[in-house]
């Protein structure tokens, strides 16, 4: 009986995260080491450890007077325990750190990403549907300008308009303080903050989005099939929704795949900009008090979640085209 | 008894940005129930552009029917709207192409979209609907309709994708089938379980079917008449067995000529007709063939022939078309040497 | 007979609209940028005015000036010259990385090819503003840092790309015929193949420095930029506090921002329009 197509995807990705994680550690590695001072400033913050019995542990546990070789592994080896070191300015482990954060930069990333693709996908639509008219103008000139606007200016913007001048949307955080009410009022509480955030992630994939959809619609279109459809008297609407439609997102996918880990980078600068509170907001404080252990942790377990969500995406792909055969 | 389709003067024009071309210039023909037409010529002479405005389906820009009817038990279909040809097409007249594989969504399950084509024209229910459906493969000749009915296009043959395709084709009880080059793309013997599958629906439905081919050995096996094509023009219809034995026309003759036959002599070279298709936008003044005509004479040049009928049931449009029986006797002499 | 393609091109891309408009437009930004020490003496991040002067209501900040009293107009032509000096460098740094390991890597195949794939893979995982952010933070806010920064992470494209052209070109009878004429591997990379992969390559450079705008701006916006010049980013960043009264000073570099990013983009666009022909959609 041969193997399921989505066991064998799963099992050639594990074998695949292996050493691209190794490769992420060591990279890491190399960077506490081009840091200015030694391994040990870095991994206590430039001397906040004060506490000579600590020091003395974390002497021993990375391995500091043994030679560079033998650091890595045993720097490995505490990444693969999830030790990823210890945070004086959030006073707790890196890695409790960063999952406590994880949520709301996943819901963040998620609307961002859900609003891309919803508008991108749409605009692409229209435009191929329309093409040569005055709406494929407009979904054009949109996608270029937003193209190559920043997306943390994007959320000033947005900010003052909407939150400042018209005060219809709160100016950021996630949560209104002080605000109780039952699970649904705090949803819409949520709801309301996460919209500007969501946007100003959102538009810039939104504009790739729709170029690459209206590409590949006038290309779905001229193929054989679609002439059978018509053939088969179905009308406009179901030809192009239900048989283009369904060819047509596969790039769209693929491209969803290939671009997880900037949306998460993204997701990092709007959230300072609104001060949503996930793993941009620690970014930004690790930086600005140069909480080196807090970096080197965000950039190793970011790299993780890009491998989990481009397993999903994979599965995805997997579901949506039979032809393929992972092989 | 009025045919079940009925062609008059189809005029097809190319709006291209060097100009307007005529692309197929006022063709006519009919098919009766029951009948096959073979729709003949070299690949640009407006046959494949024919078949789809009947659909309705030209691809616009570039090409429009600029003139002439085609009636469908005496209905029009170029004047009527959108929304009420959508409902025309399988549910009366139904359309097969060549690349069988290549006309199927890949991302869906040949069940799935044969069923579809049931639900847009019938009042079936979905249950209802994939019940037809799997009769229809039956009927098509698919083994184990059940366990194909999920399977996805780029795992069935080429030889099985056309059947589905037929089977689509089929699923509302049409008058009219147009198969454009149906086995062009498969293998011989596919090609002749095919044709065979064809010529027994059509003596079980009664459908009329147009067509539509470059391969005269194929015309030979399923169809009764046959007109023939160039540049956008009709230049001869007759029956099968008529044709075969006597063509009238020079390019008819050319086009049997080149087609190697059972029995001949392998060593003998096939003859080619000199030559290429003028283009649409440099036709000559006259008639089209001429510059490649073996006969050609000054009036040939001058002046366009139109379709006289040479015969009960024989249309030419040759003014070298009288001459031809001593022609006819004499270049049987020279093929068979 | 060779020049001929190369007039073509040009003339091509000239009447694409869209490239002449993003040419026009950053051609001004250039000129503005060249300028800016002439027009805008001395250090412009020096206070020289009242603060927070809204654009228009003096003559000599036709910009306003920002929270401490700085010219934003001065600012903003020195950010000029930061934002294009960062892009093209880095932009090129990652060219040069990028052609070198796609090179070799579609030259050579085998596991030269496998290592070389598996690099671009962890270094097209590690989600990249992180990264950039992560080495700037390590070796310290500088132009220099920012440069090597942004050059780590955008090479990967190219090196895709290179490696594309490279696989394509190798099999070539003309390379065989250098081969034969006994070539070496390192002239027959540099002298033969490479100019012919080259257009492509151009195209994705200069998509390139747009990213690396954006990319640059991100880090001087989050602080972490160069504190001794005048940065686009900056100014945004530095303005923040005062979008409820003074939004302009977040407005103002932001839009330069878009409109250089756009004029880059756009004639990435007519680059590959002229350099790669394909079938148009239109």
């Amino acid at each position: 009986m041969p193997e399921r197509p989505v066991l064998r995807l799963l099992r050639r990705r594990l074998l695949q995260l292996i050493p691209l994680l190794i490769g992420v550690v060591v990279v890491n590695f190399c960077l506490i080491h081009a840091a200015p001072g030694s391994f040990l400033d870095v991994m206590t913050s430039d001397n906040q450890v004060t506490d000579p019995a600590l020091i003395a542990r974390l002497r021993t546990t990375y391995g500091l007077d043994d030679p560079l070789w033998l650091q890595l592994l045993k720097y490995i080896a505490a990444v693969a325990h999830l030790d990823l070191g210890f945070s004086y300015r959030q006073n707790m482990p890196v890695f409790d750190a960063i999952l406590a954060h994880l949520p709301a930069t996943l819901i963040l990333m998620l609307s961002g990403l859900g609003l891309a693709v919803l508008v991108g996908v749409t605009a692409g639509i229209i435009a191929a549907v329309k093409i040569n008219t005055i709406w494929d103008s407009i979904v054009s000139v949109l996608a270029v300008v937003f193209f190559a606007t920043p997306s943390f200016w994007l959320g000033i913007m947005l900010t003052v308009l909407f939150a400042v001048k018209l005060r219809w949307l709160p100016v950021g955080d996630m949560t209104t303080l002080g605000a109780d009410g039952g699970t649904f009022a705090q949803l819409l509480d949520v709801l309301r903050h996460l919209v500007l955030p969501a946007l100003s992630l959102g538009l810039f994939y939104a504009a790739i989005y729709a170029r690459v959809m209206r590409t590949s619609m006038l290309e779905v279109f001229r193929l054989d099939f679609v002439r059978t459809a018509r053939a088969k008297g179905l009308s406009a609407v179901r030809v192009t929704l239900f048989h283009v439609l369904r060819n047509a997102l596969l790039p769209v996918v693929t491209m969803l795949g290939l671009q997880m880990g900037t949306v998460l980078a993204g997701s990092v600068v709007i959230e300072t900009v609104f001060a949503w509170p996930g793993i941009g907001t620690l970014l930004f404080d690790a930086v600005s008090t140069r909480d080196y252990p807090m970096v080197l942790g965000i950039m190793v377990l970011g790299s993780l979640m890009v491998v989990a969500a481009n397993l999903a995406i994979d599965l995805c792909y997997l579901w949506l085209d039979p032809r393929i055969e992972v092989g | 008894m009025a045919p079940a389709l009925d062609v008059r003067a189809l005029q097809i024009s190319l709006f291209t940005r060097v100009g307007v071309l005529p692309a197929v210039d006022r063709v006519s023909f009919t098919v009766g129930a029951g009948e096959t037409l073979a729709l003949v010529g070299e690949s640009g002479c407006g046959k494949s552009l024919t078949a789809l405005a009947l659909m309705r389906l030209l691809p616009d820009p570039p090409a429009r029917i600029v003139g002439g009817e085609v009636r469908l038990d005496g209905e029009d279909l170029v004047r009527l709207d959108e929304r009420t040809m959508q409902g025309m097409r399988t549910k009366r007249i139904s359309m097969i192409f060549q690349d069988p594989a290549g006309s199927l969504n890949p991302v869906v399950s040949v069940g799935r979209q044969l069923v579809e084509v049931i639900e847009a024209h019938t009042d079936l229910g979905r249950r209802a609907a994939i019940d037809r459906a799997l009769e229809l493969l039956d009927l098509v000749r698919i083994a184990d309709p059940r366990s194909r009915f999920g399977e996805f296009p780029h795992r069935l043959s080429g030889g099985m994708c056309q059947r589905v395709m037929i089977a689509m084709a089929i699923a509302c009880g049409q008058r009219v089938l147009i198969a454009d080059e149906p086995t062009t793309a498969l293998d011989v013997t596919v090609q002749a379980q095919v044709l065979a599958l064809l010529q027994r629906l059509q003596g079980e439905i009664g459908m009329a079917m147009l067509f539509i081919t470059h391969d005269l050995g194929v015309v030979a096996q399923v169809a009764q008449r046959v007109a023939v094509m160039y540049a956008g023009r009709k230049v001869e219809e007759a029956t099968v067995d008529a044709l075969f034995a006597a063509p009238l026309h020079p390019y008819t003759r050319g086009l049997l000529a080149a087609t190697p036959k059972a029995g001949e002599d392998r060593a003998a070279r096939l003859t080619e007709i000199p030559g290429m298709v003028p283009p649409l936008g440099n036709l000559p003044t006259g008639c089209a063939f001429a510059p490649r005509c073996p006969v050609a004479g000054q009036r040939c040049w001058a002046e366009r022939p139109a379709l006289t009928e040479a015969a009960p049931g024989r249309l030419v449009a040759c003014f070298a078309a009288d001459a031809v029986p001593d022609r006819i006797a004499s270049d049987a002499a020279v093929v068979g040497s | 007979m060779a020049m001929q393609p190369r007039f073509e091109m040009m003339r091509r891309f000239l009447r694409n609209r869209g490239a002449m408009m993003g040419s026009l437009i950053l051609g001004a930004v250039v000129v503005i940028a060249l300028l800016a020490p002439v027009v805008y003496p001395g250090d412009p991040l020096r206070i020289v005015g009242p603060a927070e002067l809204w654009p228009f209501q003096d003559a000599r900040f036709p910009f306003g000036t920002d929270a401490l009293g700085r010219d934003i107009a001065a600012m903003l032509a020195h950010g000029a010259r930061t934002t294009l000096l960062i892009g093209i460098l880095a932009s090129a740094a990652s060219t040069v990385i990028g052609i070198t390991v796609g090179a070799v890597a579609g030259y050579y195949g085998g596991w030269v090819d496998e290592a070389a794939m598996r690099g671009t893979e962890l270094f097209q995982t590690i989600p990249n503003l992180i990264f950039i952010l992560t080495i700037v933070v390590i070796l310290g806010p500088s132009i220099a840092h920012i440069i090597v920064a942004i050059g780590v992470v955008s090479w990967t494209s190219i090196a895709r790309l290179t490696r594309a052209e490279f696989l394509t070109l190798r099999n070539r009878d003309f390379v065989q015929a250098c081969r034969a004429m006994g070539l070496g591997d390192g002239a027959i990379i540099v002298g033969e193949i490479l100019p012919n992969a080259l257009p492509p390559v151009i195209v994705l450079s200069s998509l390139i420095i747009a990213g690396a705008v954006l990319f640059e701006s991100a880090v001087s916006f989050l602080g972490l930029g160069d504190p001794n010049v005048a940065s686009w980013g900056k100014l945004i960043g530095d303005g923040r506090e005062l979008i409820r009264t003074s939004w302009y000073v977040c407005t103002i570099p932001g839009l330069a921002i878009v409109v250089t990013v756009l004029s880059l983009n756009l004639i990435g666009d007519g680059l590959n329009d002229v350099l790669n022909p394909r079938l148009r959609d239109r």
